[in-house]
């Protein structure tokens, strides 16, 4: 590795806003599985063949169940999990193999929300000393200048007044304001890419629109480009342009929000979205219609589709012998489906309802 | 109290000692469920939601405080029973429960068929046979295959193990389960499932349900009724078509504006501030710090107001309505 990475990249010439900020290369991420602890005896293939641009000051969310990979492709991004294969380009330059100095440039770049912010604090240190922790680390030497970023950091989250919350252990805060912490801890090294992994599911419903809206406001004020991994796809509207749906390790469908909610192409984020509950009376009073199974083992998936053991469009033998293609049958709006080879543009009725 | 009553609760108080004080998890509640009915009880956390299902199951901890009131089992008061006779005619006889992350809550050193087998040999005198027998039969009723019953807690997928305590909670065939999240730690099609199976059993057996949750949209996939709790108390019980449409307590307003939709334009909001601690709550309304409506009566704890038939505990109702001050002078006919 060169060393201007570890320079300002701001100075980088060869850098504007037209760079993605991340761009994903057939991305594969495989963990080996041995036994005895040294002969290979297989992969799981948490994240196969991915491919996406994320530009600077977007929004995208990536939906999912437990299982189909999503936390393992937002790890790689952070660097916690190397690729097996493919790449991860940043700004124009590879990073899947950074190590030393230029991995820990790299992480100054990219925040972290995890998803328990309780589990993710420090429960021995006060909100003071975990936020000027990143600032240590990353070499802000004077003590004057931390203070006055932590004091920065806390009232963009709006932990105010500041000096209330500065000494206080996160025991002693509510689930909101911890996430907050969280949230500040991410910031305060200005980084350029966030990556929010379900920030508000572990929240009560009162402060999970607080805390979505913070983020929000905070990606618009600096700019940010935000990766937000969730599996509730009612909240992704409030915040993201384009949302990715992940099944079993594959992005089954890529398209702007909108697009997705009000023409679902493909059959696993049609069920996705009949899953979802509005809170209606009269859900009580009939059964939802939801796909059969659970998501496959990822040691070995299905052949072809991997959703189609579950999918009530089975083709067979095309879905399950052949990989479906990226299909893109409107403008914008791609579909890993075998169904849409046609040319068909929306989701067919299915016949026994 | 009328013939379809299967459990009222007349005036349940939990409370709990700490070093600090006693903290009111559960403070006078007053609660009626109906044959066949489920009644979801909504809250935050730490609002006493799963206080009360231990207070109704007498699953206590060692620091209780107090612990009075009625719980009356169709018309009959189990709270006169001692530990030993409760746990012999009332636990799991007539209802039983599904704790929460019942997912951690298997014995992981016990097959999931003889867990489940495990209450109908106790409860039910039946032999290992017969019980693995029925133990079968609740596998199929809930979508476990049962060749499961032999498997380990660990060797199931969350959504199984799920499955899994609610037929240990179904096999001895209780008129009540009481629901402590059953759902919250699921995936959303998993979650969908684990409903679309609670409501059969409903459907098919007539069995009642108390749903504890704090999923207000999953919560209508269930409710027959609603309970509102806030800060230990119950500030609502509304029927769910009401409910869903038009809550009547300020705080469940503000609640069901909080939840994010799929779908129309209305930008979710959210509560701002949080529940007053329960080792000394507001003498007033306990929710008027964050109320959007409060006024100067707030300072006053409100009593129960009926409006169209609905408990109400909030100022808002005293012109029209009469208020109940508790059940126990007479006046619960909230049904």
């Amino acid at each position: 590795m060169t060393t201007d990475v570890q320079a300002n990249p701001a100075a980088n010439p060869a850098v504007d806003e037209s760079t993605p900020l991340i761009e994903v290369k057939d991305l594969h991420v495989w963990f080996e599985l041995k036994k005895w602890g040294f002969s290979h005896v297989g992969w799981v293939r948490a994240v196969d063949n991915v491919n996406f641009q994320l530009k600077h000051g977007e929004a995208i969310a990536i939906v999912g169940e437990s299982g189909c990979g999503k936390s393992s492709l937002m790890k790689t991004l952070l660097l916690l999990n190397r690729p097996h294969k493919g790449q991860v380009i940043y700004e124009g330059k590879d990073i899947s193999n950074l190590k030393g100095k230029d991995l820990k440039w790299y992480r100054s770049q990219v925040g972290y929300v995890q998803q328990d912010p309780y589990g993710a604090l420090p429960p021995f240190m006060p909100v003071h000393r975990i936020l000027s922790e990143p600032l240590v680390i990353n070499g802000v030497k004077n003590k004057k200048e931390r203070e006055e970023r932590i004091r920065q950091a806390m009232e963009e989250v709006a932990l105010t007044p500041v000096d209330d919350f500065l000494n206080k252990y996160p025991h002693m805060l509510s689930g909101g304001q911890q996430q907050r912490v969280v949230i500040a801890r991410a910031m305060i090294l200005e980084p350029k890419l966030l990556v929010a992994d379900e920030p508000v599911s572990m929240l009560d419903a009162s402060v999970r629109v607080e805390i979505l809206r913070l983020l929000r406001k905070l990606q618009e004020q600096h700019n940010l480009s935000v990766m937000y991994i969730t599996h509730d796809l009612s909240t992704v509207r409030f915040f993201s342009e384009r949302i990715f749906v992940m099944y079993a390790g594959k992005l089954v469908e890529q398209t702007h929000i909108e697009k997705l909610l009000n023409n679902p192409l493909h059959p696993y984020t049609v069920a996705l979205l009949t899953g979802t509950s509005v809170p209606d009376a009269s859900n009580a009073k009939h059964l939802k219609h939801v796909p059969p199974g659970e998501p496959p083992s990822l040691v070995n998936p299905p052949t072809g589709c991997r959703f189609h053991p579950r999918c009530e469009h089975f083709i067979s033998g095309k879905c399950d012998v052949q990989e479906p293609p990226h299909l893109e049958p409107l403008p914008g709006h791609i579909v890993n489906c075998w169904l849409y080879e046609d040319g068909r543009t929306s989701y067919p009725k299915v016949a026994s309802e | 109290m009328n013939d379809n009553t299967l459990l009222k609760l007349e005036d349940l108080v939990l409370y709990f000692k700490t070093s600090r004080g006693e903290v009111q998890a559960v403070d006078h509640v007053n609660l009626e469920l109906h044959k066949n009915k489920a009644v979801v009880i909504l809250g935050e956390s730490g609002c006493g939601k799963s206080s009360m299902a231990k207070a109704i199951l007498r699953l206590l901890p060692r620091n209780v405080g107090q612990y009075h009131g009625k719980v009356l089992l169709e018309d009959f008061d189990v709270m006169s029973l001692s530990d030993e006779e409760f746990r012999r005619q009332v636990r799991w006889v007539k209802m039983s429960m599904v704790p929460q992350a019942a997912m951690n809550a298997l014995n992981p050193v016990l097959r999931a068929g003889e867990q489940v087998a495990e209450p109908a040999m106790i409860h039910l005198g039946m032999d290992k046979e017969e019980a693995l027998d029925l133990a079968r039969q609740m596998f199929e009723n809930v979508g476990v295959p049962v060749d499961f019953l032999t498997r380990y807690p660990f060797e199931l997928s969350g959504g199984m193990r799920q499955r899994v305590a609610i037929a240990m909670a179904l096999i001895t065939k209780p008129q009540l389960i009481v629901l402590d999240e059953p759902t919250s730690a699921l995936d959303l099609l998993t979650q969908a499932n684990i409903m679309n199976v609670l409501k059969t059993i409903k459907w098919e057996t007539g069995t009642s349900y108390i749903l504890i949750t704090h999923d207000i949209a999953t919560s209508s996939e269930l409710a027959d009724e609603v309970a509102v709790m806030y800060a230990g108390q119950i500030v609502e019980i509304n029927d769910a078509e009401s409910f869903f449409q038009e809550p009547l307590h300020p705080y469940s307003q503000r609640l069901m504006a909080s939840v994010p939709r799929l779908y129309g334009d209305e930008e979710p909001d959210f509560i701002p501030g949080r529940p007053p601690s329960l080792l000394n709550p507001p003498t007033g309304c306990r929710f008027a710090d964050r109320c959007h409506l409060r006024f100067d009566k707030c300072d006053e704890e409100p009593p129960t107001f009926i409006v169209d038939g609905h408990p109400v505990k909030c100022w808002l109702y005293e012109k029209n309505h009469q208020a109940v001050e508790s059940a126990a002078t007479g006046t619960g006919d909230a049904s």
